[in-house]
């Protein structure tokens, strides 16, 4: 009798993602249902989708799902955690989502302590619409609208979200993880679970910042994407928890 | 024998198992072609897979299963 060591998680659902081969969105979508029916909280949770790739995430968690106006997904979720406090809530994000056009949502949603979890996947760029310079865009990247790289006279530096949030007094959990190899996304899955389990123990606002890739608005291949990652992203973007005030989970 | 499984008609063929494949065994089949016009990736011996389930866990299709057997 063979072992099945490892398979489909049943936190997804058979629908074959929409991203572009070898997109981290895919990676962070497993840990994510992995870690909810590990949790055995899956038939409880609700999953806020945004505006950008992975605006269709609601076509691939298999649990209830809504999709924000573009930014909003803090404000969405805060409805549905306040009106049902036992249900498990979070937002999926990108960088152009939740660190351009929602910044005012995710900072307050913070600010009020909200016990949702957001999942923001940054990865330097917006996806969708066609590669164009987000707030995350690294110095001298060059994106669409940046045909000659990303420069700090005309657009400042990068920011960076994870170290902002973790100013937040109201703000319980927040770590800045990465996707690029087999031990890095295992770190990562640990994120995303403890991130869960502090929403399941009431502890309060809880963000996990994952650096992604975007192998076609990088124009690289995807192995090529990942290890960029780990070359340019995390030089800038360093890994670690940035704010932990949720004790043992 | 341990056994990897490919649901093929997933896969986008993005090498990104290849790349992390400790035993170097795993390989697009230029002989194929799925529903998504990609080459489907595939295993070129079988025998050697020692069943650690990294090209699965990397994988961001699902497209991998991995039973020990």
């Amino acid at each position: 009798m063979a072992n099945i060591v490892y398979e489909k998680s049943r936190g997804l659902t058979d629908t074959p993602f929409t991203y572009c081969p070898g997109c981290s969105h895919g990676t962070i979508h497993k840990l994510i249902a992995e870690s909810l029916v590990e949790l055995d909280v899956l038939d409880k949770s609700i999953a806020i989708a945004p505006v950008g790739c992975s605006v269709l995430a609601y076509e691939f968690f298999n649990c209830d799902a809504i999709q924000a106006a573009h930014g909003r997904a803090p404000a969405v979720a805060t409805g549905i955690k306040r009106v049902e406090p036992d249900k498990i809530v979070f937002t999926y994000q990108g960088d152009g989502d939740l660190a351009s056009i929602g910044t005012a949502e995710i900072i307050h949603a913070a600010h009020r302590g909200e016990n949702f979890t957001v999942i923001f996947v940054n990865n330097g760029i917006y996806g969708m619409t066609g590669g164009q310079m987000a707030p995350t865009t690294l110095i001298n990247q060059k994106t669409s609208t940046s045909p000659y790289g990303r420069q700090e006279s005309t657009t400042g530096k990068p920011l960076l979200v994870s170290e902002m949030m973790a100013q937040i007094p109201s703000a319980t959990y927040i770590e800045r993880v990465s996707v690029h190899d087999i031990r890095h996304i295992t770190q990562a899955k640990k994120a995303i679970k403890k991130a869960f389990e502090y929403q399941i123990a009431n502890k309060g606002f809880s963000m996990v910042e994952v650096i992604a890739d975007c192998p076609v608005g990088w124009n690289m291949t995807p192995v090529d994407a990942r290890k960029t990652i780990a070359d340019a992203m995390i030089p800038y973007y360093p890994l670690g928890v940035y704010k932990d005030a949720g004790g043992e989970a | 024998m341990n056994k990897v499984i490919f649901n093929e008609a997933f896969c986008k063929g993005c090498q990104l198992c290849i790349d992390v494949c400790p035993k170097k065994i795993l390989a697009l089949d230029t002989e194929k072609v799925n529903a998504k016009g990609y080459n489907p990736i595939s295993c070129t011996d079988m025998s050697a897979c020692t069943a650690c389930s990294i090209c699965a866990r990397v994988c961001p299709d699902s497209v991998i299963s991995v039973e020990r057997g």
